[in-house]
């Protein structure tokens, strides 16, 4: 009858000798997903257009960011032409102070190969990012890339 | 019926199903890189500057109106077919191409065109003007400036087939890896001159 008696033992201990791994594990995965944003979003996330000629953007300290599409603000109104530069919403005229505050950024050397991503909703307009260009083209900042995902074709 | 003491949970095959759960979203996983279609603006001309005067069969004109419709060359198209109409274009080599610091650069013998009179004589002479509405969707004219870019892609990728048995991104990959090589920057740059980008941004109308 003992046989019967000594399974109320009570419950074993769970081993935890592989916790450490499981949380590592995550904590890579999310290092590795993560991309800091250096500036909020004042305008929603940009639904980017697709075009199969892109290339990647490389060097990013030498990117600057213009975004363009429409304000989470609605005192800004709903149209897709709100433009975004560092962390407030400005207008085209706003432009070459946002470049020449970022070309003091960086050294002299490097200022010729600065690149401007422009992020723009697909729904923008191309008179918006006309006036951007025209702007962009008065202080010299000749080399734009408009950010767009890559299609399969 | 005996049931062993306690027996633990081996817990010694945790450590792979951790790994194979880190490998499966490694893999899985796409990183957001920024990519985009780059473009290199034109300098500011200065105030008495006098553009030159271009032969109009040396311009394609397109077209995009405020309801994103295309007009290309006079004539209503689609999207999917601006690339062949673009390549047509560029491709044609109807005549000697541009002078270039006092070396003609003769007809254009790489060209499998037409060879028609009405259309552009050399790739170095063609232009693409694009000119749209300000009320274009930006979408759609990327989607135009991306079709552009890759009928000049594909004549690209076509020559340097051709001469050196490579696609011309292989080509371009492989000097980048190996910006000294002076054999693969001549080859790089001959095929780019070849077919040189030329595409403008017209003035939009209101």
């Amino acid at each position: 009858m003992s046989k019967f008696r000594k399974k109320k033992k009570g419950m074993p201990a769970v081993n935890t000798a592989a916790l450490p791994d499981i949380v590592f594990m995550l904590l890579f995965f999310f290092m590795v997903t993560t991309t800091m944003r250096e500036t909020d979003l004042k305008i929603d996330n940009p639904r980017l257009p697709s075009a199969s000629e892109v290339k990647k953007l490389e060097h990013k300290s030498l990117v600057s960011t213009i975004y363009v599409g429409k304000a989470k603000d609605l005192k800004y109104g709903t149209s897709y032409n709100r433009i975004q530069l560092n962390d407030k919403i400005g207008t085209a005229e706003d432009v070459p102070a946002f470049i020449i505050n970022a070309r003091s950024k960086v050294s002299e050397a490097e200022v010729p190969f600065m690149t401007t991503s422009i992020k723009a909703d697909k729904e923008s307009s191309v008179g918006t990012i006309t006036d951007i260009r025209l702007k962009l083209r008065d202080v010299n900042a000749l080399k734009i890339s408009y950010s767009a995902s890559k299609t399969a074709d | 019926m005996a049931r062993r003491e306690n027996p633990e949970i081996n817990a010694g095959s945790m450590a792979d199903i951790a790994f194979l759960l880190l490998i499966f979203f490694l893999v899985t996983t796409t990183m957001n890189v920024d990519s985009g279609v780059s473009k290199k603006l034109s300098e500011k001309p200065p105030a008495d500057y006098v553009p030159p005067v271009i032969k109009e069969k040396n311009i394609f004109e397109v077209n995009i109106n405020r309801n994103n419709e295309l007009l290309v060359e006079g004539e209503r198209m689609e999207i999917k077919n601006l690339k062949e109409a673009a390549i047509a274009f560029i491709d044609n080599g109807g005549g000697e191409g541009k002078v270039e610091n006092g070396v003609a650069t003769g007809p254009c013998n790489y060209c499998k065109g037409e060879r028609s009179e009405s259309s552009s004589d050399h790739p170095n002479k063609a232009i693409i003007s694009v000119q749209s509405d300000r009320l274009t969707e930006y979408g759609t004219y990327l989607t135009v400036q991306d079709q552009l870019l890759r009928a000049y892609s594909e004549l690209r990728n076509r020559l340097s087939l051709e001469k050196y048995q490579t696609p011309f991104s292989e080509l371009e990959e492989a000097y980048k890896k190996d910006k000294e090589n002076e054999s693969l920057k001549k080859k790089v740059e001959g095929i780019k001159t070849s077919y040189p980008q030329i595409i403008s941004d017209a003035e939009p109308t209101n």
